[in-house]
């Protein structure tokens, strides 16, 4: 692979949005060239996951530039590469951005600048998961709020104001945090560098093999409190998780496909990444003695959103807490990390990190298929729906397999992967696993019961003219449900490549 | 007044010249547009001075019987005011058709400004430095008040009025750090104090020298903006011309850090004091950056707004100034004053564009409130884009120079024990989201009041596209300015 492959990967969206910016005028014409230039991503990043030597694993396709500040104090590095963890994830990030941009066909509002917002989140969101120096990692991570706030408050609807301003203050208040903790992590004696990983071939050796035994300029435990925050945010885990239900209730369709597929997952990223990655043997403080917390605050999140999502009528909002209740299982499969008798494993890791990927998908899916009623319904009240399935198969369908998938049914991709967290956890943890398992009861529970209520019952009159999803409607549909069958049918496509990444992770 | 003298002084003396053409060219020239051209091109002068200075630098940097210097930091703040200056005179190229008549005025006051502060930068002796504030101080309070409205006029009086108060506090602090040291040179007193007495149970060693800090600094906090020092920022910003408002808040300001720097890390730098001044700027730097942001939340004019804006990137300044004798700094290098260096530009590219976009759109609107901004993305595009980049540099999202800025005063303070206080500072750019991103959603999405295109002269536009672009290089590439800055603080920490 030529040098800068992951950097085109990183900025072809960005560089999609300076070419409309600059020179594309007509709507349709911008339509079209941003869908070419993120599906034309999804195939570069396919080939780069087909690429990706699963016998060597490490981090590979390096991009490095070692002068980008190369003051002391402060020594910083454009640094990208691929490793086990995070190929599935710019995967899904690909395929994500190229569902959202087939499902943005329909926005007529401000055309251009739309698209232009929707490819600069791209490329942030890639960059995220792409860097390895934490500094550009920050960045990365920075540089997704504006395209968000901008996206929500121009296309979204209701209190569309309010919601984008919440979630950018949330998300400023945990990245206020997470700069001090890599700040302090770099200024540390002994550490002095930004890599997240260590890189035998380019000679970098990175934080997690730093922090072993240093004395850290500010106590572990409050480095590693300071990170999480920031991912607990994002991901999100109760009790700050309140931002969410409110961003995707208001955010265009694509958006929320956005937020919940891929944005999430940064979090959940930065939890398996840094906090896992970087603290198992650090001095005073390990993640392990914190498992509890995690394991803890992973089943409230778990029971508390199941149960919030059964009340809501709102349909977006609906999804939107079965996210808080999804994500709430990649922690508690993070939080086996401590292991049965002391021994570290990563059974429960490579569960949540599945889970990421699966939950992307069918949340993806579940958003999509809510867009398309949204949009012939004009309502997301669910007892003003009801009786769709007569009038709309193919978007009856098409939420019935992501319902499924959901509650995890076996055949379909989230089954794998909450099967996995349990097995994980279960061993570690057996009450709180015993406890949280039952959310997945609860999530038979809200989907069966939306499906219902929405899409069967008798025939509802108002919606009689209105047409089912047509062909540009159901091809992201189709992409989403295939990978969600392909994963359930056959895991190790993704498993094969994060067990790579994990166990380069764990350090015992 | 040897020729080697004459050699140091050169880029001052040129500016102050320059001011003096101005004056003359105004009596003879008509057309007034005449005079900007000369007044920016005039401004070469010096800086071909300042570069010669920087490459070929004289053995000795010293000049005026001990009072002046050329040395790097000097030079630095040359570059940084001699630009300042030049893009201010060009984007006010349109502005200045509202004093009629004042053309050739405005422009001298506003060269004998800089003069005094370039003059303020390279002083090597406390004297010098208030002389050369005065200097700046007297030139800037008649062009706040050169608009001749009740504001304009209030805006003027109230700078000149407290700027006399700050000048007699900041007299009254050099007299006991001359009595105490029996000198007024700047690396004479550090001599002094390191030939004192050691007192280490006494807070800055003795009652002259903590009394003689704490009035230095709080007389040059007034041109910082520091809090509790910063009541006249949004009264001068509010009325004052734009411009004005510019220059201000960025020349003044850098000059003030410049000489504040100076003495804090020459004069004051022995590790006993700087361990107790550090403290005292850093509680400056909580309460100032707390202030601004939290006043900036309820403002409707957006010069108001700035101006507390302006209070609150003092305090992320102050950080910067706070964070002395790191875990990573070594022998004569200290990363704080290096960031404080980099954000000083950084904040200066931000806050000309930012500054040249409103003058643009208000040139046409005439409404200062945030809700004339209202649907301005559709009136002009690009002026919007180039507001909304200098908001966001000031809020500090990446990649702009003004989000490097911060984290490496920082990591500077993180780095020095400091990481209460910086803290506290991401946690004021979080509070500062509200202000900046609310002017940038009614850019971007409240109804215009009126399609009517809102279109800048080609000066404006081309100086707001520099100053972004400048701000959007340092903030991908900040290689070389940290270089840059880093040469100019080695020679002034000790």
């Amino acid at each position: 692979m030529f040098e800068g492959w992951l950097s085109i990967i990183v900025f072809l969206p960005a560089a999609a949005a300076l070419v409309i910016a600059l020179f594309l005028r007509n709507d349709q014409q911008i339509r079209w060239f941003a869908i070419g230039a993120t599906i034309l991503n999804l195939v570069l990043i396919t080939i780069t996951y087909a690429a990706f030597d699963r016998g060597v694993g490490g981090v590979q396709m390096v991009d490095r530039y070692q002068d980008w500040i190369p003051v002391e104090g402060l020594r910083a590095e454009y640094l990208l590469g691929i490793d086990g963890l995070s190929a599935p994830l710019v995967l899904l990030t690909g395929l994500l951005t190229a569902v959202a941009t087939l499902a943005s066909w329909r926005i007529t509002l401000r055309v251009r600048e739309y698209f232009i917002w929707l490819l600069v989140l791209s490329t942030s969101v890639l960059g995220v998961f792409l860097a390895l120096d934490f500094l550009l990692f920050f960045i990365f991570w920075e540089i997704e709020l504006i395209p968000m706030f901008m996206l929500i408050s121009i296309w979204g609807s209701g209190r569309n104001r309010y919601s984008a301003m919440k979630f950018v203050i949330f998300t400023l208040g945990g990245s206020a945090f997470m700069l001090i903790g890599i700040l302090a992590l770099f200024l540390s004696s002994g550490v002095g560098t930004f890599a997240m990983v260590s890189i035998p071939s380019e000679g970098i050796v990175g934080i997690p093999d730093k922090v072993i035994g240093t004395d850290l300029l500010i106590p572990a435990g409050v480095i590693w409190f300071f990170l999480f925050a920031a991912f607990a945010i994002k991901m999100p885990l109760w009790p700050v998780h309140s931002w969410l239900p409110d961003a995707h209730t208001d955010a265009p369709t694509a958006v929320s496909i956005m937020l919940a597929g891929v944005l999430l997952k940064m979090g959940g990223y930065g939890l398996i990444r840094v906090s896992v990655g970087m603290f198992q043997e650090t001095k005073n403080f390990q993640v392990q003695d914190v498992a509890w917390l995690l394991a803890t605050l992973a089943v409230i999140s778990i029971i508390y959103g199941a149960v919030v999502t059964l009340r809501q009528t709102d349909l977006k909002r609906l999804v939107a807490f079965s996210s808080v209740s999804h994500m709430g299982f990649v922690v508690l499969g993070v939080s086996a990390i401590v292991g049965v008798g002391g021994k570290v494993t990563d059974a429960g890791i490579n569960g949540a990190a599945l889970q990421m990927v699966t939950h992307g998908t069918i949340t993806g899916l579940m958003f999509l298929t809510v867009g398309l009623v949204y949009d012939r319904a004009h309502t997301r009240y669910i007892p003003d729906l009801g009786g769709l399935a007569l009038r709309w198969p193919l978007i009856t369908i098409s939420m019935v397999i992501a319902g499924l998938a959901s509650l995890g049914l076996p055949g379909l991709s989230g089954f794998v992967a909450e099967m996995t967290v349990f097995l994980g956890a279960y061993a570690v943890w057996p009450w709180l696993t015993a406890i949280g398992a039952f959310g997945v009861v609860l999530a038979a529970g809200y989907v069966l019961w939306m499906v219902q209520r929405t899409f069967f019952g008798p025939r509802n009159e108002r919606f009689q003219d209105i047409d089912d999803a047509n062909f540009v409607d159901m091809i992201p549909v189709v992409a989403l449900v295939i990978s969600i069958v392909a994963i359930g049918v056959y895991p190790k496509i993704i498993t094969e490549v994060f067990k790579i990444g994990i166990s380069e992770l764990m350090r015992i | 007044m040897s020729a080697h003298d004459l050699w140091i002084l050169s880029p001052e003396i040129s500016v102050a010249g320059l001011a003096l053409v101005v004056i003359i060219a105004d009596l003879i020239v008509i057309k007034k547009t005449t005079l900007i051209w000369l007044a920016v091109l005039g401004l070469i002068v010096p800086l071909v001075f300042t570069l010669i200075l920087w490459f070929d630098t004289p053995d000795n940097e010293v000049g005026v019987f001990g009072t002046v210097t050329a040395d790097r930091m000097a030079l630095f703040f040359h570059f940084l005011l001699i630009g300042t200056t030049a893009a201010v005179i060009v984007a006010a190229a349109t502005y200045s058709r509202k004093f009629v008549g004042f053309q050739g005025e405005f422009l001298a006051l506003m060269l004998l400004s800089v003069s005094g502060m370039m003059l303020l930068v390279a002083s090597q002796d406390v004297i010098t430095a208030y002389i050369a504030l005065e200097l700046s101080a007297l030139p800037a309070a008649a062009l706040a008040a050169f608009l001749r409205t009740d504001r304009s006029l209030e805006a003027g009086l109230k700078f000149l009025l407290l700027s006399a108060l700050s000048s007699a506090v900041l007299l009254y602090g050099l007299v006991y750090l001359y009595g105490a040291t029996g000198t007024t040179d700047i690396a004479g007193i550090l001599e002094g104090i390191n030939n004192m007495d050691a007192d280490g149970d006494r807070a800055f060693g003795s009652s002259a020298i903590m009394l003689g800090t704490v009035m230095v600094v709080a007389g040059f906090g007034f041109k910082m903006a520091m809090a509790p020092f910063q009541m006249w920022v949004p009264d001068v910003y509010e009325g004052a011309p734009t411009p004005v408002v510019a220059f201000l808040s960025i020349a003044s300001k850098s000059a003030a850090f410049a000489i504040v720097l100076r003495v804090l890390y020459t004069a004051l730098g022995t590790d006993n004091l700087a361990a107790d001044w550090s403290v005292l700027i850093a509680i400056l730097a909580a309460i100032t950056m707390t202030a601004g942001n939290l006043l900036a939340l309820s403002q409707q004019n957006i010069k108001r707004m700035l101006g507390y804006s302006t209070v609150a990137h003092a305090g992320y300044l102050l950080v910067g100034l706070a964070a002395v004798a790191g875990n990573s700094d070594s022998d004569g290098f200290i990363a704080g004053p290096q960031g404080v260096l980099f954000y000083l530009v950084a904040y200066a590219l931000t806050n000309l564009a930012v500054f040249f976009a409103i003058i643009a759109i208000t040139n046409k609107t005439g409404n200062d409130m945030i809700s004339g901004f209202a649907g301005m993305a559709r009136r002009a595009p690009v002026l919007s884009v180039l507001l909304a980049l200098g908001l966001l540099s000031l809020l500090g999202i990446p990649p702009t120079a003004g989000f490097l800025g911060k984290v490496f005063v920082f990591s500077a303070a993180v780095d020095s024990g400091l990481a209460w206080l910086a803290i506290i500072g991401v946690l004021n750019s979080v509070v500062s989201a509200f202000f900046y991103l609310r002017v940038i959603r009614t850019m971007f999405l409240d109804e215009p009041e009126n399609e009517e295109r809102v279109t800048a002269d080609i000066p404006v536009w081309a100086a707001t596209l520099v100053a972004s672009a400048g701000l959007l290089v340092f903030g991908i590439a900040p290689s070389s300015l940290l270089e840059f800055a880093r040469n100019a603080v080695t020679g002034v920490v000790t």
